[in-house]
């Protein structure tokens, strides 16, 4: 166990590595790296402050050295689109919305997807179960930009119900959490459908039945909360992939926050604040991971890799 | 005393429509016609059967509905965009670009995953280990911010979009190849290969790679659509392909804006996409539950 934990950690640390090193050479072994950093309308100043800040002149390995120093501070420069922010300071500010966003998503994605689960679990091989089978396909077939783009037409511009973009009350979260939060709809309700069938076979069952407990109560209270315990396990993947998933959905919904913050960024070429950006969002991703691992190594003992 | 069953069902006949789709799942036919008909015919013959320049409008027919709104004419089946492009011919020449993209990628992603898996699986000691670990962080980075964090570097371009995909993509084959590699190795035939005075190369393209390459392609059919999936989200993005070419992302990104006055403009090609992606993961499901089940996991 120990062994396993201390390998998966190690693990995650060398990626996030590997992430910085990707994004550190991408700038400054593609060409000129001032050129990268800045777009083409900067001015001279732009370059000399820059050049100076990041060690430019010196050997690659000095530049590293200052790189990963920085990074390690969470300083990652200043932005060039919006002014007098810092990068780091940029991500921060945003962070709390795609948090939010990504909460109210995982919320309805549950939501939706567990009692459809559990209904296809315990009417298996019926016309529900089928039905449910069909939600998963288009869950895993729908483009999800454009997605958001139909929900929009139909509930914001058709029937006016709710607001098309922006953030505001809970209204303006429900089309960008949906959007969000669909394509794991599909991985969740399996997750619970395979469990709950595991459940619905054991011998305890069979007790609270012939005890003549209510069929409601037998499945609701005494299968769901045995089944939960993977899909419980699998939500914080979920988080990270949300957390990342973000980055088309707030563009589709101009949510304000981290994700459309990078493509921003990356149509302004504000690169000190796309390395913030994609530096902070890979530890969070990484980290989600490393967790549920742990996690379920703990959970489920007969998990050895 | 009755016996207590896990759950008394009652008995009943399945609908019809219910009979038909278990059919349709069973056999994937109608998944490879509407493939065929969306994606494989149009992308080869695109020149031919779209009846406009993909790249070309006229200003003054430009945003005309789809042929049966009022004001659609039949020359546009689908209706123009805001440059006055032809919808239909764009979604046909899209199937062409879609499909090289995903090709290329699988392709060359599926050749550098299988070399290094069969190197690894092999040989195993050192070099799997270190080939391992690099699968296990390739498979943890992020995918989009990945892309972004190129696409910020190097600029938005049809080579930068395969170089993303191909980077996200050979870890899965790397896997599957060693696993694969490990128990045929230990097999008598290759034994007696050696015996044989075989090279370890040709051991590994003569007599593994042969007995990998079922799972290779229904891993690769399953990929597909994912791919597709990627590339347009991308171009949506303005992260993958460059304008002005008709990839079905850049049309869905295209037509946002206009969601309110010519909703045609972005609802064609999502359609498209759709359609394609879901006949794709179909028949992936079938290849895989007929030729390799064990894949059920990857």
């Amino acid at each position: 166990m120990q062994r396993y934990i201390a390998r998966r950690v190690l693990q995650s640390f060398l990626a996030i590595w590997v992430m910085s090193l990707i994004v550190f050479s991408l700038a400054r072994l593609s060409g000129n790296a001032l050129d990268v950093m800045l777009p083409m309308e900067s001015t001279q100043e732009d370059y000399d402050r820059l050049a100076k800040y990041w060690g430019l002149d010196q050997p690659v390995h000095v530049q590293y050295g200052i790189f990963v120093a920085r990074a390690l501070q969470g300083d990652f420069g200043m932005s060039w689109k919006w002014p007098g922010h810092s990068a780091m300071g940029l991500v921060m500010d945003r962070l709390p919305a795609t948090l939010q966003l990504a909460g109210f998503a995982l919320f309805v994605s549950v939501l939706i997807a567990l009692p459809i689960g559990v209904l296809s679990a315990v009417k298996k091989g019926t016309m529900w179960d089928s039905g449910a089978k069909v939600i998963a396909l288009l869950g895993q077939s729908l483009p999800g930009f454009w997605l958001g783009i139909v929900l929009m037409w139909v509930f914001a511009v058709h029937l006016g119900w709710l607001p098309t973009s922006g953030r505001g009350g809970i209204q303006y979260m429900i089309l960008p959490a949906i959007t969000l939060g669909w394509f794991q709809v599909a991985a969740i309700m399996r997750l619970v459908r395979s469990s709950m069938l595991d459940v619905l076979d054991t011998e305890f069952v069979k007790l609270t039945r012939i005890k003549g407990l209510a069929e409601w109560k037998v499945v609701w209270k005494h299968c769901l909360r045995n089944a939960s315990i993977a899909p419980l396990t699998f939500f914080a993947i979920i988080a990270g992939v949300l957390m990342t998933g973000s980055v088309v959905t707030e563009s589709v919904f101009s949510w304000p926050g981290t994700g459309l913050l990078a493509i921003d960024a990356v149509r302004a070429r504000d690169y000190q604040v796309v390395q913030a950006v994609v530096i902070v969002f890979s530890a969070i991703f990484i980290m989600t991971n490393l967790l549920v691992d742990i996690l379920y190594a703990y959970l489920d003992p007969r998990i050895r890799y | 005393m009755a016996t207590v069953t896990a759950r008394s069902r009652p008995w009943y006949a399945p609908p019809k429509i219910a009979l038909a789709l278990r059919e349709a799942r069973r056999y994937p036919v109608v998944a490879l016609a509407i493939l065929m008909f969306l994606l494989v015919i149009p992308a080869v013959f695109a020149p031919y059967v779209a009846p406009h320049d993909p790249l070309k409008g006229s200003l003054a027919k430009r945003l005309t509905p789809p042929v049966w709104q009022d004001g659609g004419s039949s020359a546009h089946l689908l209706g123009t965009d805001k440059l006055g492009r032809d919808i239909l011919s764009r979604l046909i020449h899209g199937a062409r670009v879609s499909l090289t993209v995903s090709a290329i990628a699988i392709f060359v992603g599926g050749i550098v995953g299988t070399a290094l898996g069969l190197i690894s699986g092999y040989f195993g000691g050192r070099i799997d280990a270190l080939l391992m670990r690099l699968v296990d962080i390739s498979l943890s980075l992020p995918t989009i911010l990945l892309a972004l964090v190129l696409v910020a570097a190097v600029g938005p371009s049809f080579n930068t979009v395969i170089i993303v995909l191909v980077v996200l993509l050979w870890a899965r084959y790397a896997r599957l190849v060693r696993g694969e590699t490990l128990a045929i190795k230990e097999r008598d035939f290759i034994a007696r290969g050696r015996v044989a005075g075989a090279s370890h190369t040709r051991i590994m393209v003569h007599y593994i790679f042969p007995n990998v390459v079922n799972s290779l392609i229904v891993l690769a059919t399953l990929q597909v659509g994912y791919v597709i999936l990627l590339e347009s989200a991308l171009s949506f993005l303005g992260a993958g392909l460059p304008r002005p070419l008709p990839a079905w992302g850049l049309m869905v990104a295209d037509g946002r804006e206009l969601i309110v006055t010519a909703w045609w403009v972005s609802m064609c090609p999502g359609i498209a996409i759709m359609l394609t992606v879901l006949s794709l993961n179909l028949l992936g499901d079938w290849l895989r539950d007929h030729y390799d089940p064990k894949l059920r996991n990857v």
